[in-house]
């Protein structure tokens, strides 16, 4: 250490110890910022799933001035409308409606799987060869290619929808589920994730394989695709919840008689003016399996979103 | 959260000839074959991109110039001017616009706030990131309800306005509207926008604060003169993202007020929903490609923001 250095960091010292109390002060001010925020940010999730444990009743009594539906003659409505954290009494009588009483929901909710499972698998492995032949070696076309895949990924549905529809038409795949899952599997999205991060594999580990006589294919799918693993699963939950979310595209391409087939994402604003209670419910499943996928795979999604941070590289 | 490492560019592989014997040029050359057989990769990829989005597309661009698909006759740009008289397109548009005014700013600020905040030392930091994030993790369609609970006008929001003496409001169907819309797209996005910061305050080297630090600037001052020069790439990135985004908000407006909404939340996919029902293809079309081309302008505006944040990066 030279003698400035000895200054300067003595210098730091001193100003830790005075700005100790206001550091702390800081600290417990940021604390009580975010935590009002939490609050705020948690309570609509909460206050699904604890209200979808309250009988018909208690629905009714705390939430009948908004819902009128769900008030019969006779019930008791409460003066003022109650936003409740806690139901008076737990009750698992929706959950019983929606599970062994009324398929309708499961029917809707198996909607949604069939639709995002094949979206989600395929767009996968379709972007995750494309993203090794995008990676592998940049040409003037694959440069272009990969240049509109961003614009289009980037695209509101006002505009895709519109060319999606007509191709739907043409196929005679309007109002099946095709006319979301075949669009939904060669989305840009995967891909230009995907590339960005197999880009970054060191070209010595590719150049290592080479050498020792490994084919494109051969170094694809045994040393590009395994390292890939992380980022896939990055990939595969974004996916996942743009897709179980969906609203656009089953209004656009099902429509009349396919409605049957519409995922709960579109469904639940139906049921939602009916049966108060019951919907609370159906929101509830509806939203603990993403949750709980997120609690499990956090780190992969920070990971995945801020992959998508930034066009190039 | 590794997003900060600017790989080195790959660079294809060029045989030098003058340099080389026979036998190298020919390994070269059989190399690069290789190498352009990789194309076959992007192929299933590239055929439905082209069949579903591509090739639509000039069909989207042919109906946008006719005057109707029987007679088919080129009308030029009176698909256009129709359109920009349409009283319905016109208000879409403005409340799109609209809505973004007010968007934006909010999903640019408030994540950046709250990211400076989890970057520095706090307790249960971890937590607040978790919970900031997860409304991501939510479809619309499950919070609705509780929107509906808060914002109707017997809700619970106008009980409190008018307990503190004020007058109550009907949120869904007034001027105010938009504000719930708002509310809901910031709860949702927040947590996406911060991670971006968060990634990009991540990446600013620590040698250069606690430099900064050591010479004596303070914590307002480090943040000013280094940290926000540094992000200023990321804003304008996240802010361009952000403005896209919101002219995909109807989703909100859908699931809490169906298919015709307030006039003030009347938005461009309505429109379009509007018309696909309608089956007026030359409206479609011609909505489809001016918004493109509006759309293309502001990608152009992103890349050119993404270009200043790759050089401020290598700098």
């Amino acid at each position: 250490m030279t003698k400035q250095e000895m200054k300067r960091a003595a210098s730091a010292r001193r100003r830790k110890r005075l700005s100790g109390v206001s550091r702390t002060l800081m600290t417990a001010i940021s604390v009580l910022f975010l935590m009002t925020v939490a609050i705020i940010f948690v309570l609509p999730i909460v206050l699904t799933m604890t209200n979808s444990f309250m009988a018909e009743s208690e629905i009714a009594a705390n939430y009948g001035k908004i819902f009128t539906s769900v008030t019969t003659a006779g019930t008791y409505v409460a003066e003022k409308v109650n936003l409740k954290l806690i139901p008076d009494m737990v009750s698992f009588s929706q959950y019983e409606t929606v599970l062994l009483k009324t398929p309708d929901y499961l029917f809707k909710f198996w909607n949604s799987v069939i639709l995002v499972v094949p979206i989600v698998l395929f767009q996968t492995t379709v972007a995750l060869i494309a993203a090794y032949g995008f990676a592998r070696f940049e040409t003037k076309a694959r440069s272009l290619i990969f240049f509109l895949y961003i614009i289009l990924m980037l695209m509101p549905y006002q505009v895709t929808l519109v060319p999606n529809y007509f191709v739907s038409e043409l196929l005679g795949l309007l109002n099946t589920r095709w006319a979301i899952i075949l669009p939904g599997i060669f989305s840009p999205f995967a891909v230009f994730i995907l590339t960005k991060f197999m880009r970054r594999i060191p070209s010595s580990v590719i150049e290592a394989a080479k050498l020792d006589g490994a084919g494109e294919w051969k170094i694809f799918t045994k040393i590009c695709a395994p390292m890939s693993k992380s980022i896939v699963a990055s990939v595969a939950i974004l996916v996942y919840i743009d897709y179980w979310n969906m609203v656009e595209q089953p209004l656009v391409l099902m429509t009349k008689e396919a409605v049957d087939l519409h995922p709960l994402s579109v469904f639940l604003s139906e049921i939602n003016t009916g049966d108060a209670g019951l919907a609370f419910a159906v929101a509830s499943i509806y939203m603990v399996i993403p949750l709980l996928i997120f609690l499990y795979c956090e780190d992969y999604l920070v990971e995945g979103v801020a992959y998508s941070g930034g066009l190039k590289g | 959260m590794q997003n900060t490492v600017k790989p080195v560019k790959k660079r294809t592989p060029r045989p030098h000839p003058p340099e080389k014997n026979k036998a190298e040029q020919c390994r070269d050359r059989a190399r690069l074959r290789e190498l352009r057989r990789t194309r076959w990769f992007i192929l299933p990829s590239f055929l439905g991109v082209a069949v579903f989005f591509l090739l639509p597309f000039f069909v989207v661009f042919y109906y946008s110039l006719i005057d109707n698909p029987v007679t088919a006759n080129f009308v030029g740009l009176d698909n256009f001017f129709a359109l920009l008289k349409n009283i319905a397109f016109r208000r879409a548009a403005s409340n799109t616009a609209m809505f973004s005014a007010i968007a934006v700013p909010l999903a640019v600020v408030l994540p950046l706030l709250f990211a400076i905040l989890l970057m520095q030392k706090l307790p249960l930091k971890s937590f607040f990131r978790t919970v900031l994030i997860s409304p991501y993790m939510v479809p619309i369609a499950s919070v609705v309800l509780i929107w509906e609970v808060l914002f109707h006008y017997n809700g619970m929001v106008n009980e409190w306005i008018m307990a503190l003496g004020g007058e109550a409001i009907d949120w869904f169907k007034s001027d105010y509207s938009q504000i719930t819309i708002v509310l809901l797209y910031l709860w949702k996005n927040i947590g996406y926008n911060m991670i971006l910061f968060m990634a990009a305050l991540a990446g600013i080297p620590r040698d250069i604060i606690e430099a900064a630090q050591l010479d004596g600037a303070g914590a307002l001052r480090t943040f000013f003169r280094i940290k926000l020069p540094y992000l200023s790439s990321t804003i304008l990135f996240v802010t361009i993202l952000s403005l896209i985004n919101s002219f995909k908000v109807f989703r909100e407006v859908y699931l809490l007020t169906g298919e015709y909404p307030y006039d003030s939340l009347y938005m461009l996919q309505h429109f379009m929903n509007n018309t696909f029902v309608s089956l007026d293809y030359q409206k479609l079309s011609s909505a489809a490609i001016l918004m493109a081309i509006v759309m293309v302008i502001i990608i152009g505006l992103l890349f050119l923001a993404d270009a200043r944040l790759g050089r401020d990066i290598e700098e």
